[in-house]
Order: structure tokens, then C-alpha cells, then sequence
């Protein structure tokens, strides 16, 4: 359409205005006309979902499961969640009053934070992060605060970092571990310090922990939820897009206390009614029988983990082993690039995407992520011309 | 060891080197672990799996149901070496059920497979029935699916 007039911008909500429109567009114009990429830049599974899940939605579809559900999500999922919680972290999640089916994490998120936040209040997110944990704030009317994780202590956030951002309006503390874009974890004493320091200062956490079951190396997850006296004050966000490959079925989920959860669930009733129901049945069998699965591609993800931080790590760029998620973080300083200007040569020369660290707040500066959710055929290629680019284009 | 085995089941042209980034191990520790599984008979051969009719060859498959008459002392095994020792034979197996031996024969054509049936494998002495069911066309092989059309349907950059 054409507009007639110039001063639309003006007649949107601040808010709206206030935001900056995802860094990443760019590159995948650029990308997107290219014949021969290789991406890099996918932050989704390159597996198709498993085709028991698939077939059970197709199963409910040819009965007619075509209509809406209770608000909260189906009573049987939500069974399903609360069991799994129990078996897995010992959490107490009670089926009934503290679990909200949702629309993928984004929309968990969206609706926590319009729960909890008032305006003006402070929300603490360590970054690099996430690209919509700053946006889902200011459009919930709080003030997202960066707290930048440091590189020598392989981007995990410490109580100290976080203090030094406190006000007497920090309410809320939003973290995401395993980390997008870092791959970085916390371990259980990273994180008991951390439940700490929300209790001495009485915050709300919110825990993004959509790449909990990609955990690598030995190591577990934990789920901050399960630390102790944390389940009350946490919200937790879950879904099945990255260990399930069920990215565009956009089915997730929060536990949170009753309180909380009744707040998010009368937004979600207003303004999304419910999950779709042919992902609800697609996440129930994800839960029942999908376990297998997931493992495999856990254990096929963590194969090409290991080749990939083997080949950085062989062509000299400075990067510390990511444990989780499935993205690796290279420090790209060397080459005497901005990540910026190193991911977009990168892709002109050598046809190769991949996303500059700056586009996950300012502290990604320096980094470029990388992530190996692709074939190990393409990794070994891709890593073939990033050697090739170094060598040739070194500033 | 299992996962190196695994690794080589999907893609046995993997070079050692990224073997032994992927599984976390030296070079060297791979490359001994391949020889004594090679030795063992654990790793029997790293064959290709070939489309064999995209290439343009007219192969004809039969399956062969086979019912014999056990032998004393050796039972089945003397009757199916007899059987597996053809290279027409590309695979056998001693089954439970109605029939005893199913194998699986390839051939140029129609007339070759009835042809090899007819005269080798129903004169052995011990067996005492034949059933031949010819292969139309197949879906999946070694859990390879012949015609796959998925494909990366993805963004080529996302969040």
C-alpha cells in the first residue's frame, strides 16, 4: 500500500517506537539471495519433528480434535508437564493451579512479564541474551537492565555482576541458561548463589530454560525452580521446539505459583484463548514417547558440538567450550573485525551466515554465534571457508 | 565403542579425524579402536548403498521362502551354507513360522531369478518347497528412505 501520509510513526504507541527491530534482518536479506549458503545462523533444529509426534497430531486431526481447549491448556498435558517436573527436578507443580499451556516460550514470556511488571520497575537480564528478553520488557512497560557476562568467566552471571545493577525498583531477574547465543550453562553452585541473591532482594526470577535438556559434556541441567525455596518466586519457561525439533509449532508452557499463573492465565485467555490444540495433542505424545528421540538428537547435537569447537579451536579463534543450547561463541577479535563487519565479509566472501554477537546486546561485541544445528557435512564445510576468510582477509 | 559404530552404521567415509573430534578421542585411540573391531568381525565391511535402478540398471529382487527338512547333528546350518555360498544369494535368514530359510536373490532378470530358483535352489536335497515373491519397488533400505523429500525448509537466519 501506499501511504498518502508521513506521520504514522507518530500515531504509534511508544512503546512500539521505543524498540529497535530485530539486528539479525539484515543478514538474512543478504543471505536469502545467496544460491550456495551455508547457514550458520539457524537458532532452530535442523531435525524434522519425529514422526511419532507428527502422527499423532494427524491422528487427532482425522477424530476431529479441531476445537478449543480449557485456557490453562489440556488437563492431560498439563498432568503430563507436572509428572515430568516431579520425576525429573522433584519439583511440586500441582496440575490444576500452576501450569499455563502457551503459545511457545515468547508468549510465556510476553504475558509473565506484563503479569509481574508495573511501570517503571527494573528487570536485571545478563546479556548476551536472548533478542526479545529487552523488547517483551519495555513493551510490558518495565526497564530492561543489562547485565553484561564476562568472557573469562565463559558468560555465566555471579551475584556480584548482578549487585552492582540493583535499584530499589529491580523486581524481576530474567535469566536464560542454557545460554542463546553463548552456549554457556550454570552449574548448581553458580545458580544456589544466584537464588541467594534474588531472596536477599526479594525478586521475581524469571528462568528461560528452553534449552535445559540440550545439556552436554557430563553435565545436567538444573532447573532453578528445584533449588531450594526457589519454586514460589520462579516462573519457568519451557516448550518443546528445541529438544522436540517442534520450533514451528509454537507450543510451550510456564510453572509458576498459583497466584502468578492465575494472573497469566487471565491474559492469555483475553488476548490468545488457548494453545492450538493439534500442538497440545503433538506435546503430549513429545512427553509420553518422544524421550528416545529427543536423545538421539542430543547425542547427535553434541557429535557435531565437539567438531565444531574442535575446528575453531584448531584455527586459532579464541573460544571457550559451550555446554549447552547448540551454539558456539567464538571471539572473532583477532581477525581485527567488529563482529559486524566479520559476519557480513564473511558471508560475501565465503558464502557462509552466521550472526554477529553484537545483535545479543553490547557485551556480545567481539563475538560472533554460531550454531551447529546442521549437518555435520555443513559444519566441516563451513569451517573449511571461515579458515579460508581468516586467512585471506586477516585486517 | 558404540557410538563410534553408530557414527560409521550412518556414514562409514567419515574421516578419522573428525571421528575423533566428535567422540572426544585421539586420532590414534580411533584408529586402533576401528582395527580391533575390523579384527573382531564386529565391523564386517564398509559397503555403499546404491540406487542401483536410478543408475540405470534393470536389477530384478526376489524373496524366496524356503522349507526344508532339518538334517541330523547340523539341523539347518549345512543346508543353508549350501544356500549362502551362491554370490546370486545376497541374503539369508533361518525364520520362525510357516517357511525355514527367507533369502533374498538378485538378478539380471525374471528368467535368471525363476532360472537360479529352479535349478539350484529347489534341487538341494532338503528342501522341499520354494515360494518366490518378486520385489516391485522399494521405500526404505537399511533404514534409508529410497525417495526422501524432506528437506531444510528453515529460515536461513533466525533468533
Amino acid at each position: 500500500m501506499k501511504e498518502t501520509r508521513t506521520d504514522w510513526k507518530s500515531r504509534l504507541s511508544p512503546g512500539v517506537n521505543a524498540i529497535a527491530p530485530s539486528g539479525i534482518r539484515k543478514f538474512f536479506d543478504i543471505a536469502a539471495s545467496m544460491e550456495d549458503v551455508i547457514s550458520l545462523g539457524v537458532g532452530e533444529p535442523d531435525f524434522v519433528t519425529p514422526w511419532s509426534i507428527r502422527e499423532s497430531c494427524v491422528y487427532g486431526l482425522e477424530r476431529g480434535y479441531t476445537s478449543y481447549t480449557a485456557n490453562r491448556g489440556m488437563p492431560e498435558l498439563r498432568e503430563e508437564i507436572a509428572k515430568y517436573y516431579a520425576l525429573r527436578y522433584g519439583n511440586t507443580y500441582d496440575a490444576a493451579t500452576d501450569i499455563l499451556v502457551t503459545v511457545g516460550v515468547s508468549e510465556a514470556l510476553d504475558i509473565a512479564m506484563r503479569a509481574v511488571l508495573s511501570p517503571g520497575d527494573e528487570v536485571l537480564i545478563p546479556e548476551p541474551c536472548y533478542v526479545s528478553y529487552q523488547a517483551c520488557t519495555t513493551l510490558a512497560g518495565g526497564i530492561p537492565v543489562a547485565v553484561p557476562a564476562k568472557i573469562e568467566n565463559e558468560f555465566r552471571i555471579t551475584p556480584a555482576e548482578l549487585e552492582e545493577h540493583l535499584t530499589d525498583k529491580t523486581r524481576v531477574l530474567l535469566i536464560g541458561y542454557p545460554n542463546n547465543p553463548t552456549g554457556a550453562i550454570m552449574t548448581r553452585k553458580d545458580l544456589l548463589a544466584i537464588a541467594d541473591f534474588a531472596e536477599k532482594h526479594d525478586l521475581i526470577v524469571i528462568s528461560d530454560e528452553i534449552y535445559g535438556d540440550l545439556t552436554y559434556g557430563g553435565e545436567e541441567h538444573v532447573c532453578f525452580s528445584s533449588l531450594p525455596n526457589m519454586q514460589e518466586r520462579t516462573i519457568l519457561l519451557n516448550g518443546f521446539s528445541k529438544a522436540y525439533a517442534m520450533t514451528g509449532w509454537r507450543i510451550g508452557y510456564s510453572l509458576a505459583n498459583p497466584t502468578i499463573t492465575a494472573a497469566m492465565t487471565k491474559i492469555h485467555q483475553y488476548t490468545m484463548l488457548c494453545a492450538p490444540i493439534t500442538a497440545q495433542i503433538a506435546a503430549l505424545e513429545a512427553l509420553r514417547h518422544g524421550e528416545k528421540y529427543m536423545k538421539k538428537m542430543v547425542a547427535e547435537y553434541d557429535r557435531r558440538r565437539r567438531l565444531i569447537y574442535d575446528g575453531f579451536t584448531k584455527m586459532g579463534l579464541e573460544c571457550f567450550e559451550p555446554k549447552g543450547a547448540f551454539y558456539i561463541f567464538p571471539n572473532i577479535t583477532s581477525t581485527g573485525y567488529n563482529s559486524n563487519d566479520f559476519a557480513e565479509k564473511l558471508l560475501q566472501a565465503e558464502h557462509v551466515a552466521l550472526v554477529p554477537g553484537s545483535a545479543f546486546g553490547a557485551c556480545g561485541e567481539g563475538h560472533v554465534r554460531c550454531s551447529y544445528a546442521t549437518s555435520i557435512d555443513k559444519i566441516s564445510e563451513a569451517l573449511v571457508r571461515i579458515e579460508n576468510f581468516i586467512k585471506n582477509h586477516r585486517k | 565403542m558404540r557410538e563410534l559404530l553408530e557414527l560409521l552404521e550412518h556414514d562409514s567415509r567419515r574421516p578419522v579425524s573428525d571421528l575423533a573430534a566428535m567422540l572426544n578421542r585421539s586420532e590414534y585411540e580411533v584408529e586402533k579402536q576401528l582395527k580391533e573391531l575390523e579384527k573382531s568381525k564386529i565391523i564386517l565391511s564398509y559397503n555403499t548403498l546404491i540406487n542401483w535402478e536410478k543408475f540405470g540398471d534393470d536389477t530384478v529382487t526376489a524373496i524366496i521362502e524356503i522349507n526344508l527338512t532339518p538334517q541330523r547333528e547340523v539341523g539347518f546350518d549345512a543346508i543353508a551354507e549350501r544356500i549362502y555360498r551362491f554370490d546370486e544369494v545376497r541374503t539369508v535368514y533361518l525364520m520362525s513360522g510357516s517357511f525355514d530359510l527367507l533369502v533374498i536373490i538378485e538378478g539380471k532378470s525374471l528368467k535368471d531369478v525363476a532360472n537360479f530358483v529352479a535349478t539350484r535352489l529347489s534341487t538341494i536335497e532338503g528342501v522341499t518347497a520354494t515360494r518366490s515373491h518378486f520385489m516391485l519397488k522399494p521405500y526404505k533400505k537399511d533404514g534409508v528412505i529410497i525417495h526422501d523429500e524432506e528437506r531444510d525448509r528453515r529460515l536461513v537466519v533466525s533468533p
